[in-house]
């Protein structure tokens, strides 16, 4: 193994010469596919972004023409909601979290030269772009975009005739159904080069706690997608060939469409929060000078999420038919999925304990996801209690609920892995200043759009309806009030990212420069050079000596201690 | 703001009974938590000449620090499992013997209402059917039947605390005592296509006396005749399903 990875090394090393396709376009190497997941995602960020401006001003002022959109009719909102909550989900949060921080840092942090299948990986971001532009296409075919929520369920999705956009449901899910596909190959190439390409001397418990994570995702990912994959291919039968899978009228059940869905839908969300939670674990570390309390124990309990995420999944159809008895079983899975995530939380404020913490930008977005994730984490004990989400489902105390769960994840989360591998990724530093103002600007206003939809929930508001003055117990002016509070904090936390997208493209040219380690960070990225160049080590590869947060080790002089110093 | 509608169910209180019981546990939980995490933060901020601790968090009494708070929050997950369990039990699988019963159809994108007749029995030709008006008797045991047309419905009064998915091919039934006159809304839950957002309806709870001036109006209106065929579309489209689903 040792021989072929060196000649590796060699042969990347006699192509230095490369022209402007084959270094950004057609790239083998891992870190500029790592790039072109960001960028892609971050683009799709925008998108999403956008639609959410559009439906949520069209809630705030029903009927009025939203500024940069137009009239929202009943069928654009539907398509706006739907592609909304996909492209977060698909096309956001999968590409930035595992796709391009997994691509990133797995090679630099396990000391490799690149991924085990380099070709694969270009493969991987290339179907995932068919399947983008696949999915952008959907709003330009005649019947528009489709509208049947991010969900899917048939019988609605599955015929022409009841969703009314005959083109856009099929080209819709030919698109999540390639989204897939390239992050079955993107994971396979993971685990592999994980399981193969570590430094030497780097044991299954020196693996830095993200590549764990990330690891740890890409497996649940692929033991649970295999049934949304059926699902989705017996829809696309039932959309274009007219089979009956989903259709009662001709022998079939809908309600074995939902339960193909949230075999993989629950765990998914699992899939996301986990590399998220890696990428919290090494900023916290770094920042407080401290050793992750509890190393094993996290990886340990990440493994019981993952599988207690795959016998979860009913909650999400507590009463959508299924015999009522099955709801107290799922609901006791349900609660008990707090515990493994309890443990990792109490681990992480455990870890700041004695610390020497520091107010790094990463650090702010961290402390900023743990603090608003306890939000997300506690409101879904309401909807995992069956008896209570009679009432809560399909409310906008969902949306509430796991908005505060997933925008803390991808979004601040995100943003803390961006604001802190950004000196790795480009060699400078990024502005304190203006990342601050981006900082408070995206959270004080987050916490104004998602806390009024919690309030409208418990008055009895339900999800994904277009003007709730049609319905005379939601029409209230104080009920209106709330609507439009969380439409004006939407549309400011969206011009609060404009500080970001300055900071992140003047830095790459005018920011200080980085040096190797500039956060004195224990693991391997921050021995390669910034930018790390093609082939990643050019001092040859390192060799790992210690684990990755031997942070204030008594008796030494640094308050750090890199995997790769020899003792 | 922060406040349930009325409650007008008799199952209602126990959903809400519920919701509070879960807010005292979760929220001292997560106060704690949170007060935790930000204590830490600005008591171990950076001092200079201050070295950070070396805890790995690794020995039994360091992980004390974790499992005892872990215990006591499986204690509170037991008390909510168990509370929750007889809530649901109440609404879901309890059937108490019904006073009167009615046939609730989803369609694209309305609600038809099938009411029983004077005859007080349904199925019959004296039957009211109405669109987007559901009547009903105050303090009655109410069974209802829940089918639909074409797509997924969601059957849901946000007053009584009651949803159930519609779904086609199916006849769910249910039951519901409202204990409160007045008129409330009706709600679809479930993503129905271009008109979901304007597929609600009005539920009437009347007293005896009202329920009784109504229905003597109702079975006189012409008007019903409409519903009649609306009804009758629905029967044949029963007949068609029911050899579907066992």
């Amino acid at each position: 193994m040792g021989d072929t990875v060196t000649a590796h090394v060699d042969d990347h090393h006699g192509h230095h010469e490369q022209d402007f396709w084959s270094t950004y376009v057609f790239s083998t190497d891992h870190k500029m596919i790592g790039f072109q997941y960001l960028f892609t995602g971050l683009f799709m960020a925008a998108v999403g972004g956008f639609m959410a401006y559009v439906f949520r001003m069209q809630l705030a002022f029903p009927g009025e023409s939203v500024p940069g959109f137009g009239l929202v009719t009943p069928g654009d909102y539907n398509a706006l909601i739907t592609n909304h909550g996909t492209i977060m989900i698909f096309w956001v949060a999968m590409p930035m979290l595992i796709a391009a921080f997994g691509n990133f840092l797995i090679p630099l942090m396990i000391g490799c030269d690149d991924m085990v299948f380099p070709r694969l990986n270009r493969l991987s971001y290339q179907i995932f772009l068919i399947s983008t532009i696949l999915l952008l296409a959907g709003f330009f075919v005649p019947g528009g975009a489709f509208g049947g929520a991010w969900t899917t369920y048939p019988p609605l999705a599955a015929r022409g005739e009841y969703n009314l956009t005959p083109l856009g449901a099929p080209i819709w899910l030919l698109a999540v159904a390639l989204e897939i596909v390239a992050f079955l190959l993107g994971g396979i190439n993971f685990v592999t080069t994980v399981m193969n390409s570590r430094a030497p001397g780097m044991k299954m418990m020196d693996i830095p706690i993200v590549i764990w994570m990330i690891i740890i995702a890409v497996v649940l990912f692929m033991f649970s997608v295999g049934p949304l994959v059926a699902g989705a291919v017996m829809l696309l039968f039932d959309q274009v060939l007219g089979t009956s899978f989903f259709i009662p009228s001709g022998g079939g059940d809908p309600v074995l469409f939902q339960h193909l869905f949230w075999f993989f839908g629950h765990p998914e969300v699992y899939v996301i929060l986990l590399p998220e939670m890696g990428i919290v674990a090494e900023i916290i570390t770094v920042f407080s000078r401290k050793k992750l309390f509890g190393y094993k124990l996290i990886v340990y309990t990440t493994f019981m999420v993952g599988i207690l995420s795959m016998i979860v999944w009913a909650h999400h159809q507590f009463i959508a038919g299924i015999d009522p008895r099955m709801a107290s079983v799922f609901s006791f899975t349900t609660i008990l999925i707090s515990i493994p995530i309890a443990v990792t939380f109490f681990a992480y404020i455990a870890t700041l304990y004695g610390g020497s913490i520091e107010f790094k930008l990463p650090m702010l977005w961290a402390i900023g996801m743990i603090a608003e994730f306890l939000v997300g984490g506690v409101t879904g004990i309401y909807l995992g209690a069956s008896g209570l989400d009679i009432y809560f489902h399909e409310n906008t105390f969902v949306v509430a609920h796991f908005h505060y769960t997933m925008f803390p994840i991808v979004i601040l989360g995100g943003f803390a892995g961006m604001y802190y591998w950004y000196p790795k990724m480009f060699g400078r530093m990024m502005n304190e200043t203006l990342g601050k103002i981006h900082f408070w600007g995206t959270i004080i206003p987050f916490n104004f759009i998602f806390m009024p939809l919690f309030s409208l929930g418990i008055g009895g508001q339900h999800r994904r309806i277009y003007n709730y003055l049609n319905f005379p117990d939601l029409a209230s002016p104080e009920f209106q009030n709330l609507r439009v509070l969380a439409t004006t904090a939407t549309v400011i936390m969206l011009l609060f990212q404009i500080p970001f997208v300055i900071n992140w493209f003047r830095s790459m040219k005018s920011g200080e420069e980085a040096g190797n380690n500039p956060w004195k960070a224990n693991t391997l990225e921050w021995v390669a050079p910034s930018p790390p160049p093609h082939g990643n080590f050019p001092d040859g590869l390192p060799t790992v000596y210690r684990g990755p947060y031997e942070y204030s080790v008594p008796g030494r002089d640094e308050d750090y201690w890199p995997q790769n110093a020899p003792n | 703001m922060w406040e349930f509608p009325v409650s007008a169910a008799s199952f209602s209180g126990e959903v809400d009974y519920l919701f509070n019981l879960i807010t005292s546990l979760v929220g001292f939980w997560f106060i704690l938590a949170e007060i935790v995490l930000f204590y830490l933060v600005f008591r171990f901020r950076k001092k200079e000449g201050v070295k950070a601790l070396y805890i790995t968090g690794e020995t039994k009494k360091q992980l004390a620090w974790i499992f005892v708070p872990l215990a006591l929050v499986v204690m509170c997950d037991i008390w909510i499992d168990l509370a929750t369990v007889k809530v649901w039990n109440n609404i879901k699988l309890n059937l108490p013997a019904e006073d009167e019963k009615v046939r609730a159809i989803g369609q694209q994108w309305s609600w038809i209402f099938i009411h029983e007749g004077p005859d007080g029995k349904l199925n019959t030709a004296d039957d009211i059917s109405t669109v987007n008006e559901l009547h009903v008797n105050v303090n009655k045991v109410v069974h209802f039947e829940l089918e639909s047309k074409d797509v997924l419905h969601g059957f849901s009064v946000p007053v009584f605390r009651l949803k159930q998915d519609v779904i086609p091919g199916r006849i769910i039934t249910g039951w519901f005592k409202p204990t409160l006159t007045g008129e409330f809304d009706i709600q679809c839950t479930k993503m129905c296509g271009i008109g979901h957002g304007l597929m609600g309806a009005r539920i009437f709870i009347h007293t005896p006396a009202d329920y009784d001036q109504w229905m003597a109006k109702a079975s006189k209106n012409p008007g019903n005749e409409v519903a009649t065929v609306a009804m009758n579309q629905t029967n044949s489209n029963i007949g068609e399903v029911k050899w579907v689903t066992p």
